[in-house]
């Protein structure tokens, strides 16, 4: 039931994304493009897709979050690190620069395989690699010691 | 440079969905709705036992534009104009990028700012 529950989440996610506009890198490509703004070629939708999910969320999360538990779990698992490191900012500046070159981001990029197109093979799996290597090197001993167990949260 | 059209209706109805799922998915197993940290769970190292869960739900992002296609009989546009190379090493950055912040940068926008979360709005 749970693993059901979590398709057809995944299911409307993946929707989302693809009446959003989220799922076509070239719309993606066009928002990050902040020289369009004076071109008159710069298409804002991303942030209207931002401020949609905010808005849902916020609400959703502050009604969610006074249940005693979730549904289908003991407890619920929220990021508890607040604190601002080398990771927090090297980490999504990395990404930022992948997801400028190809306009793909994590989420659109699987749904995109959904699509059939080979381009979003070839992305998702050096997208894999690169998650895998991340995590490797995040558990090695070494790095253990400067970040803790639970960094990898979110 | 490809022309897109601006679809400020659309792409808040999409955002809404996005949002929908990710408040479902925490009331369902109490969990960040993170595509990053869900797809790079699915290979080891394994810290606990949700991998059907994650399986699914990637499942479910794959489905989507299937699900489109079987209702209205066609598919939305995407164009993608990087070449195979560039997608290599981009992909490469942004699974690396997303794992190493602790989340992909659109998804700390979703969940972490909405929690008002000071890492979220760094990243």
């Amino acid at each position: 039931m749970a693993v059901l529950v979590q398709f057809a989440i995944g299911l409307i996610f993946g929707l989302g994304l693809i009446v959003s506009g989220m799922s076509n890198p070239a719309k993606v490509l066009n928002f990050l493009d902040l020289g369009g703004i004076p071109a008159g070629t710069w298409d804002a939708s991303l942030a209207f897709v931002m401020a949609g999910a905010v808005a849902v969320t916020f609400i959703g999360f502050n009604r969610v979050l006074k249940r005693a538990r979730p549904v289908f779990a003991e407890r619920f698992y929220l990021p508890t690190r607040g604190d601002i490191d080398v990771r927090i900012i090297a980490g999504p500046a990395i990404f930022g620069i992948g997801w400028g070159l190809a306009g793909f981001c994590p989420g659109p990029a699987l749904t995109a395989l959904g699509f059939g197109s080979v381009s979003a093979v070839i992305f998702a799996a050096a997208m894999f690699v690169g998650m895998v290597l991340a995590r490797f090197i995040a558990h090695l001993p070494s790095a253990r010691v400067v970040a803790s167990a639970d960094s990898l949260e979110t | 440079m490809i022309a897109t059209p601006f679809t400020p209706m659309a792409s808040l109805l999409g955002g809404a969905l996005i949002g929908v799922s990710a408040v479902l998915l925490m009331w369902a197993n109490g969990r960040i709705a993170g595509v990053s940290g869900i797809a790079a769970r699915l290979f080891p190292p394994y810290e606990d036992g949700e991998f059907a869960g994650r399986l699914a739900f990637v499942a479910g992002l794959v489905a989507a534009p299937v699900l489109i296609l079987l209702v209205t009989g066609r598919l939305p546009a995407q164009t993608i104009a990087a070449g195979p190379t560039v997608l290599i090493v981009a992909g490469l950055l942004t699974g690396f990028g997303s794992v190493w912040g602790s989340g992909c940068t659109s998804g700390h926008g979703v969940c972490g700012l909405s929690r008002l979360s000071a890492r979220s709005l760094v990243a």
